[in-house]
């Protein structure tokens, strides 16, 4: 694994770094922040200094804090999301692709309907019924982002059951447990693994948006996407703190799709 | 005469595991005009790296490391890129093994062979198509002058393999590397390619290196003759004089393979234990794959099921074991009327049918250990597990002849192909069946090993008494090991019986052309069979 | 070819009814609104006769069924009903943002296509090279990127400090044509980073899968150069996937550009309906989402059909 980890290109590396960085942000947040999530302590969009490491935002509080906090609620939510979406999905398509006949059949249609609708406008469209809390983001979130997981859990499943190994294990008669658990999930693993990054940052970036347009994560709560919306207006007098949370997501993200494009590097059996 | 091709002291590298490592030490070559000379070795003996180096190509992960090749004065191992695009297809050119996969299946296959002597500047358009007709009559293709207006996949396999022979000759090279090209065909099939390849060497007079694994094969196009192993020579000699008198022990194997099993007369007196009864089955709902199948298997008996690919001898067996039900018909194993869906079958009746099948390598879950595909039919069948299990396993696999202390733990996927299918017998085993359905289990095995691997079955049925139902389209093998044979085509039985009887004529009209297009080590076999073919039509 | 035809009317017609449950899925969700609609629209000023009022209005004291055929019925029509918001007609409302969100997208897609194409060709060229790097490395990063940060950082290049264009895309109907251009620049680059950098890495995925295949090993052995081989060998083999990548990115530009729609305030059909939600003015919600929803799926059955018809194995020769 340390073998692995310093043969690893730089891109990866850096990949890593960011992704630790971000974590370390989130787990220590209280520890690290000066000062409290939501207290006042400065005048409006204050420039860096000693005192506020990243000046403060449209009502004074400190940006830096903010950021911290920040991390931590939008890493947390993002990663049950994807976590409750990818358990969801690729059941759901492991069991359409070894049960096939009419469970795949009934399944795909549904999951069909559900991406016959625009994502983004079908979240809109379910927080406006719904009212936005937390755990109608997480539900909604995962639902929709299921039904890819399961499109490609499917695919994935499909290409190992024609194999005759799992041929081999039905004539045995073993059950769909088996095959899935036993049979499939171990080779399925190296592309759902990637995915799960690609899910991830796809989240991610999906609850910052709807943070941004003030449907996600309701303030007083810290999160980096609404942060951007809040100081959005300041741009246009040249002051570029909305670019700091923005970068942030920015960060975030390219480091784990640095990550997994060295792990689907790595998965591919290292040709090109 | 000069020589168009010489290879000297030719090294060739991969790169794996982590560094440079040779496939190819040493070879010295050398081919005149007229001349074919036959490559032949096992898979990994470097024939097709030799053959594609001789066109200046290494396929990703490989270089030319040292040595010279020199094409007709030019030395290829120094030439420009441009200077190597100069040559391709045009003063050398390649026919490959598949030519379902080499034909772009976007363009017209004459505009496909017309591609390159227009490239090359040789000739316009129109005359290249004139010509590829042409060709394509000397090639005895059906219907020359519009069999090249269409699309690939509008052509049956052996017609494509002769469209890209054409293809090779477009630019008029002077050396033709053939590239196994018979191998992904029938052996009915297989004639048709031979006789254009024997067209254009001999009546054309072009240079060829030919690559094949197989020496009949071999013998009947090369005028001389390599055996490479591991990327080293091991024999050289003129055809006749190689399959005369071999000098090398490898050569002799080669030649030697496929001793006949001797006859046992314990046919039927044993019992039946697989009776199958006016069988049909389909794909679609609308056509018949399989059409009134009768089948019967004797106690330690081997029944092989022969036909060429598209005769439903695949099929039979997914019926058998349940997974493409029959649309009518019953089977009956152990005098016990088994229902046509798997899922209804009871785990005793699973357990005392086997399979094994044609790629080890995806027969067998890259992600387990060979203790977890062993011990698992032990432990689901019989319920033994812990040591006990494991004793079980290391008897199997001393049963199929792997040293158990350091097989146990291995990867499947740290296996050979010949070890694996091992396995896949030692997993069949383990369930201790009394009929094991065997799908071409050696047609993915390099001729050595299937060998060997025959052997083993062999033995373990003079062991435990197991039957075989065996399928395959080689009809060597069936020879080896059958005692009785039942020869498909199109979803029907046309023949079935004891061996000798099928084997001796009178035979039913196609298991005669099936037989007869056997090649043999021979080297006139195939004049002679044109020959006859030709006389019988006037 | 006539399998074909089968094929893509039965597509066609699984289409159609996926829009069908997607119009009663619509309906009825919006019916779900916990509440009682008219309070809640109405909120303090709800008395007993306004809420009789509004509930006439929205027609709520008829069966729901009833009220969906009528819907789908008007819908057809051209009519939509009136805004709770403001009592305008929905169809007035929506007709002008629906033609600036197709204007914005037809002018990214014009730019963003052809680019995505050629870019991907060359990366697969020149597989692995400074050049392949580095267009890799940029893609990435704009595909990581969330749509407000590329349009900030582009606002504050262009707006903030050079002053060139305009921070907020103001668009009015008696604008010439070249105004207009002018007002969606900002918007229609930060949309073209986007969608580019997606569809080039699915080109240059597609075409390097292909140049896998022994057909392409064939073409250079018979000493055919590269170019040709990815334009003419490689090119033709991987449409499928390529129709596909660029359906999807138009369904975005469609459907997906609410961000960017806000960041420029710009009066699209997808800000309305963020806009909407926020005021809870359900005729316009239910509409905008319905017209969203036909976009989207028509332009999932075209990619559909066309990838069914690009496959190589469907075409035949005249004899």
């Amino acid at each position: 694994m340390l073998r692995l980890l310093r043969q690893a290109p730089l891109s990866a590396k850096i990949g890593i770094a960011i992704v630790f960085l971000n974590i370390f942000a989130a787990i220590f947040a209280p520890i690290i922040a000066p000062y409290e999530e939501t207290s006042i302590v400065g005048d409006v969009w204050e420039v860096f200094s000693g005192k506020f490491y990243l000046g403060t935002d449209h009502i004074g509080r400190d940006l830096f804090t903010r950021m911290m906090f920040g991390a931590r609620n939008t890493i947390i939510l993002a990663f049950i999301t994807t976590f409750l979406s990818f358990l969801v999905g690729s059941t759901l398509g492991f069991i359409a692709a070894v049960k096939g006949s009419w469970t795949d059949n009934i399944l795909s249609r549904i999951i069909d309907i559900i991406m016959a609708f625009p994502t983004l406008i079908f979240a809109l469209m379910i927080l406006s019924v719904m009212g936005s809390s937390v755990p109608t983001l997480i539900f909604t979130i995962a639902i929709l982002d299921s039904t890819r997981v399961y499109r490609l859990s499917r695919a994935v499943a499909m290409d190992i059951e024609v194999m005759e190994f799992v041929e081999a294990a039905r004539l045995r008669g073993e059950g769909l447990w088996w095959l899935m658990r036993h049979e499939i999930l171990p080779n399925a693993m190296p592309p759902l693994m990637a995915e799960f990054g690609l899910r991830f940052c796809f989240v991610f970036l999906f609850i910052a948006s709807l943070s941004f347009l003030g449907l996600g994560l309701q303030p007083p709560l810290a999160d980096w996407g609404g942060m951007v919306r809040e100081n959005a207006g300041a741009i246009t007098f040249g002051i570029y703190t909305p670019l700091i949370p923005a970068g942030a997501i920015a960060l975030l993200t390219v480091g784990v799709n640095l990550i997994v494009d060295w792990f689907l590097h790595l998965s591919s059996g290292l040709h090109e | 005469m000069k020589n168009l091709l010489e290879i000297k002291n030719l090294y060739i590298e991969a790169y794996y595991d982590e560094q440079w490592q040779p496939i190819v030490r040493n070879i010295n070559l050398h081919l005149k005009r007229g001349e074919v000379l036959g490559l032949i070795g096992e898979s990994g003996a470097g024939k097709s790296t030799i053959g594609l180096a001789a066109m200046g190509f290494t396929r990703q992960g490989c270089r030319l490391a040292s040595g010279s090749i020199n094409l007709d004065g030019t030395e290829i191992k120094d030439a420009s890129a441009a200077e190597l695009k100069a040559i391709r297809g045009s003063k050398i050119a390649y026919v490959a093994q598949s030519a379902a996969a080499s034909f772009n299946p976007s363009h017209k296959v004459i505009k496909q062979y017309a591609e390159a002597p227009v490239h090359h500047g040789l000739m316009g358009y129109e005359e290249a198509e004139e010509e590829a007709i042409e060709l394509y009559r000397r090639l005895f293709l059906p219907t020359p002058e519009k069999i090249g207006y269409r699309y690939p996949h509008e052509l049956s396999g052996g017609q494509l393999q002769r469209s890209m022979v054409a293809m090779a000759m477009s630019c008029k090279p002077d050396i033709i590397v053939f590239d196994e090209p018979t191998t992904a065909l029938d052996v009915t099939t297989q004639i048709e390619v031979l006789a254009a390849v024997k067209e254009i060497t001999k009546k054309m007079n072009k240079a060829a290196l030919y690559i094949t694994h197989d020496l009949a094969v071999v013998a009947q196009v090369a005028h001389r003759i390599m055996v490479l192993r591991n990327g080293r020579l091991v024999e050289e000699g003129e055809t006749c004089e190689l399959l005369e008198n071999p000098k090398e022990k490898y050569t002799r194997e080669l030649l030697n393979v496929r001793s006949t099993r001797q006859e046992k007369n314990n046919s039927d007196e044993m019992g039946i234990i697989l009776n199958i009864k006016k069988v049909s089955a389909t794909y679609t709902g609308q056509e018949n794959v399989l059409d009134d199948i009768d089948l019967v298997v004797s106690k330690g008996q081997t029944v092989a099921l022969v036909g060429e690919s598209g005769s439903g001898k695949s099929t039979l067996a997914r019926v058998i074991t349940g997974l493409l039900p029959a649309t009518r018909g019953s089977v009956t194993f152990l005098g016990k009327e088994l229902p046509l869906q798997l899922r209804k079958r009871e785990k005793e009746d699973l357990r005392r049918m086997q399979m094994i099948y044609q790629m080890p390598d995806t027969a067998l879950n890259p992600r387990q250990t060979v203790r977890k595909v062993i011990g698992r039919p032990i432990e689901f069948y019989f319920g033994i597990k812990g040591r006990e299990k494991d004793e079980k396993i290391r008897e199997l696999l001393e049963k199929i002849e792997l040293d158990p202390d350091s097989y146990i733990n291995r990867m499947t996927t740290e296996l050979s192909g010949g070890e694996k299918q091992r396995i896949c017998i030692a997993r069949a085993l383990a369930a201790e069946p009394e009929l094991i359905i065997c799908d071409e289990v050696t047609s993915a095995l390099d001729q050595l090993v299937a060998e060997g691997l025959l052997d083993l079955l062999q033995d373990l049925q003079n062991k435990t008494n197991v039957s075989y139902l065996f399928i395959t389209h080689d009809l060597a093998t069936v020879k080896a090991i059958a005692d009785k044979i039942v020869i498909m085509l199109k979803g029907r039985i046309v023949e079935q019986g004891e061996k000798a009887e099928v084997l001796s004529p009178p035979h039913h009209e196609y298991t005669d052309k099936l037989l007869a297009s056997v090649p043999e080590m021979d080297p006139n076999w195939l004049d002679n069979l044109l020959a006859s073919r030709a006389s019988a039509f006037i | 070819m006539k399998n074909v035809l089968i094929l893509i009317s039965k597509r066609s017609i699984a289409s159609l009814l996926t829009l069908f449950i997607v119009s009663v899925i619509i309906f009825i969700g919006v019916e779900l609104l916990p509440g009682d609609v008219a309070e809640t629209v109405l909120g303090q000023s709800a008395t007993p006769e306004t809420v009789e009022a509004f509930r006439k209005e929205l027609k709520l004291d008829l069966p729901p069924h009833t009220r969906y055929v009528a819907w789908l019925k008007g819908f057809v029509h051209g009519d939509f009903g009136n805004s709770l918001a403001n009592g305008r007609p929905v169809f007035e409302l929506i007709g002008w943002r629906l033609s600036n969100t197709l204007f914005l997208a037809f002018t990214t897609s014009l730019i963003a296509i052809p680019l995505a194409i050629c870019l991907g060709m060359l990366a697969a060229l020149y597989r692995n090279s400074l050049f392949d790097k580095f267009i890799s490395i940029t893609t990435l990063s704009f595909i990581s990127f969330p749509e407000f940060f590329i349009a900030y950082i582009l606002i504050a290049i262009f707006s903030v400090q050079l002053g060139i264009f305009p921070s907020l895309a103001v668009i009015e109907k008696h604008m010439s044509f070249g105004a207009k251009i002018y007002a969606i620049l900002l918007p229609s680059l930060t949309l073209t980073c986007v969608v580019t950098a997606h569809m080039m890495r699915q080109t240059r995925a597609a075409i390097i899968n292909v140049l896998a295949s022994a057909y392409i090993e064939m073409a250079e052995i018979k000493g055919i150069n590269r170019l040709r081989i990815i334009v003419h060998h490689a090119f033709p083999n991987s449409l499928s996937p390529v129709i596909n990548v660029i359906a999807v990115n138009i369904a975005y530009l469609i459907v997906g550009v609410v961000i960017v729609e806000v960041v420029f305030v710009y009066p699209g059909l997808g800000q309305l309906l963020v806009d909407s939600v926020a005021k809870r003015d359900l005729p316009v919600v239910q509409a905008s989402g319905l017209i969203f929803s036909f976009i989207f799926i028509f332009l999932n059955l075209a990619a559909d059909v066309l990838s069914m018809l690009s496959n190589p194995k469907l075409r035949q020769s005249e004899i």
